[in-house]
């Protein structure tokens, strides 16, 4: 077991790891006959960039779908904090600060990207339907606030050109951003990003990788993400889990996990004979 | 002529009267389509048993006494009371919202994902089936609705026209009524789902339906919500409808009026459920006026259906739909 997997360290750039914040023990998914994911175990902690890499079908997509509700496993249990967490659906684990993205974009195509990045803070509005609607007093107050929150994230994501654009008309890659800026809207405490840099050319991609350490570094968010960019992968994240055929073959740091000779194999290709 | 040109502008103000009801029915079918991408056959039958439910509560009717009585060989019929409308009005919109959680939780939550088809033929037997129960709970006889609406001709209009142009305009005072009613109510519907957390859910999810569940919204709440409010709808068209010609099971029918106007306004436009209500409207009021006797009347019947298969060739989204582009 490597030394760090524990948590409670400073990271060589500064940042600090907590403890563990979710934790996955023995998950098993199943669609009918086939198995999606073996009994797969692994931790995230707090503070830290978690990436699940793998080849294509290692069931990374599914892994990241357990974790935010969408699937519910057949075996093994999810520790969210400490506690074990019931079978969920995705809207109740968003609410417990669970945010996510998709890896083919799902954004309200027909709303401007101010009205996309204002449904991330649903979860934070608490007035009345009908205080809301004469807009009076707390619900302005709420709104207010709200509407200072969305601008921040705006202005971080450098999106600030395009917050009355329906997102229906932007292209690929500022969907992505409008996409990480609706899940940062809801200031969670684990953020998932699956494949946030699919798709993209090498200046896009940078400017994410620094939108994702920049998200890490000053807001605190702990983040999971899934990438086929080994590059990039290795540049983030703090710790990396690798499957394929849906077992986990490795678990570590980069350098780790890029000396593992299971990975390798995995990932290069090895001899059958 | 201006004798001419007065007649035709009192037919194009009932035809836009008129077309507010057609309006209000539409809403319906429009809410429901834009948040779930059911097509609700059972919205007219909606209005006819909200309707039935709002008489039933004001007379103090016992509601299914044809079977207590068939069963108990009693002689029940009314509680006794009156109800006054505003409560009545109430009471019914819960019996709407309680409707649309049953629909919810016992139809449409195992028919998620379902091909739109099956849905379609899922509120076919809504409709029917509610229509069944609506029968059973209130009984088939025509019934008076008065909710205290004022009614027949508008004396003001009526003088004060008479006395600019010499010629007397007739509208109906219930007309009026519901032409306010109408315009109060899409207000409302704008201001809730502009301003209001749950509206701004309802537009996410009619929107897309992965991402609403990732920013913490659940679906089934707002399918209720949105059943809720289609439910409220009905009713303020089954009152209109209702207090027009009386409550009677041909009230279901005015769904088929809605069609229309849908295909003119587009099936996922609230704008365009009320424009196209109003076109269809004075369409086919003054088509009955201007070509009517030409062709020996009753175009009323056949006008609104050939406009809407006119619009199907030349613009099938509507007036107001999106228009669908698929990418290859």
């Amino acid at each position: 077991m490597n030394a760090l997997t524990g948590g409670n360290y400073t990271t060589a750039d500064g940042r600090k790891i907590g403890n563990t914040m979710m934790e996955m023990k023995n998950i098993t998914l199943r669609f009918g006959g086939v198995v999606a994911i073996k009994d797969i175990s692994f931790d995230i902690n707090e503070g830290e960039i978690r990436a699940i890499i793998g080849p294509n079908g290692a069931g990374k997509s599914s892994m990241l779908n357990v974790i935010s509700g969408f699937y519910n496993p057949q075996e093994g249990e999810v520790w969210f904090h400490g506690k074990k967490r019931p079978q969920m659906r995705p809207y109740q684990v968003a609410r417990q600060g669970i945010a996510r993205t998709f890896q083919n974009i799902a954004l309200f195509e027909g709303m401007s990207v101010l009205d996309n990045v204002m449904t991330g803070r649903l979860t934070h509005m608490k007035s009345g339907m009908l205080s809301q609607m004469i807009w009076k007093g707390k619900a302005e107050k709420e709104e207010t606030e709200n509407r200072e929150v969305v601008e921040k994230i705006i202005d971080f994501l450098e999106i600030q050109a395009i917050r009355k654009t329906p997102v229906g008309r932007l292209p690929y890659g500022l969907k992505k951003r409008v996409e990480l800026a609706r899940a940062l809207a809801a200031e969670p405490k684990l953020l998932l990003l699956d494949e946030p840099m699919a798709g993209m050319n090498v200046e896009e991609k940078e400017d994410m990788s620094r939108f994702i350490l920049d998200v890490n570094d000053e807001f605190g968010t702990t983040i999971a993400l899934i990438e086929h960019d080994m590059g990039v992968v290795m540049d983030l994240s703090d710790r990396v889990v690798v499957m394929d055929y849906g077992k986990k073959i490795g678990d570590g740091t980069p350098d780790e996990v890029r000396n593992n000779q299971e990975v390798i194999d995995a990932y290069l290709g090895v001899a059958h004979d | 002529m201006p004798e001419q040109f007065l007649f035709a502008m009192e037919v194009i103000l009932n035809g836009l009267m008129a077309g507010v009801l057609y309006a209000l029915v539409a809403l319906g079918f429009v809410l429901i389509f834009k948040a779930s991408g059911i097509f609700n056959y059972a919205q007219g039958v909606m209005a006819l048993f909200a309707a039935l439910t709002l008489v039933g509560i004001m007379d103090g009717q016992i509601p299914f006494s044809h079977i207590i009585n068939a069963t108990f060989g009693t002689e029940l019929h009314h509680f006794g009371w009156h109800v006054p409308a505003l409560l009545a009005i109430i009471l019914t919109a819960g019996v709407m919202v309680i409707f649309a959680w049953l629909v919810q939780r016992y139809i449409f939550r195992h028919l998620v994902n379902q091909e739109p088809i099956i849905l379609f033929m899922a509120t076919i037997g809504l409709a029917y089936f509610l229509e069944g129960v609506g029968d059973l709970m209130w009984g088939s006889d025509i019934k008076k609705l008065d909710v205290g609406l004022p009614q027949g001709i508008n004396e003001w209009i009526d003088v004060t026209t008479f006395e600019a142009f010499g010629y007397g305009f007739f509208i109906d005072n219930l007309d009026i009524s519901a032409t306010i009613v109408a315009v109060f109510l899409v207000a409302a519907l704008i201001i809730f789902s502009q301003y209001t957390k749950q509206g701004r859910a309802l537009r996410a999810v009619a929107d897309d339906h992965q991402a609403a569940l990732s920013v913490g919204i659940s679906l089934n709440f707002i399918w209720v919500l949105v059943w809720s409010i289609a439910g409220f709808v009905a009713l303020v068209a089954g009152i209109m409808w209702g207090a027009k010609s009386g409550v009677q099971f041909s009230l279901s029918l005015i769904a088929l009026k809605a069609l229309p106007v849908l295909m003119l306004g587009g099936f996922t436009s609230i704008p365009g459920a009320i424009v196209g209500g109003l076109i269809i409207g004075v369409g086919e009021k003054l088509f009955e006026f201007l070509i009517g006797p030409m062709v020996g009347g009753a175009t009323e019947n056949w006008f609104a259906y050939v406009l809407a298969l006119l619009f199907l060739v030349f613009r099938p989204q509507g007036l107001f739909g999106e228009k669908i582009i698929e990418r290859v």
